[in-house]
């Protein structure tokens, strides 16, 4: 018996590979500023460029989450989404906010701090967006037949989600306290409160697709949601070193943040786990892909390479260079943007009763992203070593040095070339699929 | 072997201990005694370019205590490196700035506001930063 309400989440998901794609138009055109091609400086400079694509991908992440609890919430909790009216108005408002936001950046309206570059008046709408989405997955999960720990893991990260965004919120004139609390909201997100959804997603997932018992997983994903926040929590400190506070962030942060890659790891080793215990073999594999590829990636580009420049003395030279970017996208990706497109590829057949998971398209969409992705991230990363050495060993001048490095930029737009490419053929398949229909729900058993 | 119960009491006691924590350590670190950035000298002039720094997402090319859009040079003790009447004119220009080709935009800053981002690059070069303050390139070259 599936749930009609859940329809409302492929709208979500549209919206999500809409964004998604705008959001790669950006960041060519900041990897073309960084060769030295700044063409189209006039019209969109680089810091209109980075504030869409840091806040694209935000809102492309969130709606996936958001498309994602409309899925998974009614299965689980076995109910009908309370109001699915309210649903389509709070997908409608979140869209007009996002699109409203980006517009505003290209005129000069934003508050210029990282990752929260939405206007004080558009964060207020915000939170009443957030309220809404919390108050229908919350109220369908209290009047729901059952109320699982993959739901709960889920709606509680997705409530923390929002509650965090309040600090960033907060006024300050220290530059200092905007950047510890502007931390709350980024750090406590991505390296706490997001793997709580992630963590939801993957378990859902990893129930339907190995087939494996609900009371194993879930008793896994407790444990590692416990290691995130136990490691996450106060490895907050590794953005506190050199900002201007205490130096009792040096050591709390290097401990708790140096065990950050044991969660990534531990999700990592349950999902490739569950998976070879599972006996059921789900048609679907793209979906398998894609799920097991974000807890491997995640454990790369989360794990490894944050631990890369996360001790106090490695990051004392790495902090404000390129490296952070190397880490940064290959972290996003694993974590975040593959366990929204592994979630979007295994509802999409049940959504629309059509099943192109059997085609080669995905596979190579699965493949030539990852590689590309890859690709960028090395050339990151070569190009952010090579900053640490020339600027801040042998003292050479900042631009000077970004000359020196314009290459790898060639390097990384051919790789994000064939990162596009597979985004496209994933972008092909979704719109193959075309709509949600009551009888494709009725009829699915997955 | 670990039942689901007490798997869950390892997450809920974990997060709540380490919370409990944090929140202990951020008071501690942020309290008056512990201050590094000289918060007294937080004049109206360092609020009013700390609101110019926001409004024009300088962030978004600069980074300022290590923290930006890696695009354009770190802006901690800009001063000292440069001297104010460089900063000056930078702000000012009516046409965008091109130090080895990379443009900055032209935000024709009036010398009132370049005055106060200048006070508030002032107010952050003065900031204790653990040691990144020597680091940080290219000022580690007056550095050694």
């Amino acid at each position: 018996m599936k749930y009609k309400s859940q329809k409302v989440a492929y709208w979500f998901f549209a919206l999500s590979m809409l964004l998604f794609v705008l959001q790669l138009v950006y960041g060519f055109i900041m990897g073309f500023a960084h060769a030295g091609f700044d063409g189209l400086h006039e019209f969109i400079p680089f810091n209109t460029a980075k504030a869409v694509h840091l806040n694209l991908l935000v809102v492309w992440l969130l709606s996936g989450f958001m498309g994602a609890a409309y899925y998974i919430i009614p299965e689980e909790a076995q109910h009908e989404l309370v109001s699915v009216k309210l649903a389509y108005i709070q997908l409608i408002t979140l869209a007009l906010v996002g699109v409203a936001a980006i517009i505003g950046f290209h005129f000069n309206i934003w508050e210029g701090r990282k990752f929260l570059e939405i206007p004080r008046g558009l964060d207020y709408l915000v939170v009443v967006n957030v309220l809404t989405f919390l108050g229908i997955i919350l109220v369908t999960l209290y009047k729901g037949k059952r109320r699982t720990t993959t739901a709960l893991v889920l709606s509680m990260g997705l409530l923390f989600a929002g509650l965090l965004y309040l600090p960033g919120m907060l006024p300050f004139d220290s530059q200092v306290m905007d950047s510890f609390f502007r931390w709350w909201v980024v750090h406590l997100w991505v390296e706490g409160v997001w793997e709580l959804i992630m963590g939801g997603i993957l378990s859902f997932l990893l129930i339907k697709l190995t087939g494996v018992d609900r009371e194993v997983i879930e008793k896994w994903l407790y444990v590692i949601v416990g290691l995130t926040f136990l490691s996450g929590i106060l490895g907050t400190g590794h953005h506190y070193y050199y900002i201007g506070v205490n130096k009792i962030w040096l050591i709390v942060g290097g401990i708790f943040s140096a065990l950050e890659p044991l969660a990534f790891l531990a999700m990592a080793l349950f999902a490739v786990n569950m998976y070879r215990k599972g006996e059921k073999k789900h048609p679907n594999k793209i979906a398998l892909f894609w799920t097991l590829g974000s807890a491997i990636v995640s454990f790369v580009g989360a794990g490894l390479l944050g631990f890369a420049h996360t001790l106090p003395q490695t990051n004392l030279y790495t902090h404000g260079t390129l490296v952070t970017a190397m880490h940064g996208h290959l972290a996003f990706w694993g974590a975040y943007a593959m366990i929204v497109l592994a979630i979007i590829s295994y509802a999409l057949p049940n959504l629309t009763g059509r099943k192109l998971y059997n085609g080669s398209r995905g596979r190579a969409a699965f493949w030539m992203s990852n590689i590309g992705m890859v690709g960028m991230t090395v050339a990151f990363g070569v190009a952010g070593v090579a900053q640490v050495y020339l600027e801040r060993i042998m003292k050479m001048d900042f631009m000077e040095v970004q000359k020196m490095t314009e290459i790898h930029f060639y390097v990384l737009l051919i790789c994000a070339t064939l990162f596009v490419t597979g985004i496209t053929l994933y972008v092909i398949d979704f719109v193959k699929y075309g709509q949600p229909t009551d009888e494709a729900l009725e009829t699915n058993n997955n | 072997m670990l039942s689901k119960k007490q798997a869950r009491a390892f997450f809920l006691g974990g997060t709540l201990v380490t919370f409990l924590i944090f929140i202990g350590l951020t008071v501690y670190s942020l309290g008056e005694a512990q201050d590094q950035t000289n918060y007294e000298n937080i004049t109206e002039q360092v609020v009013r370019g700390k609101n110019l720094w926001d409004s024009n997402n300088c962030m978004g090319c600069h980074t300022l205590l290590g923290e930006g859009g890696y695009y354009a040079p770190e802006l901690t003790k800009v001063i000292e490196r440069r001297g104010e009447g460089y900063i000056k004119a930078v702000l000012m220009s009516p046409i965008p700035w091109e130090p080895n080709g990379r443009k900055m935009v032209a935000y024709g800053f009036s010398p009132e506001e370049a005055t106060d981002l200048i006070a508030f690059f002032d107010w952050i070069g003065k900031i204790d930063l653990n040691g990144f303050e020597t680091i940080v390139s290219p000022l580690a070259k007056d550095n050694n």
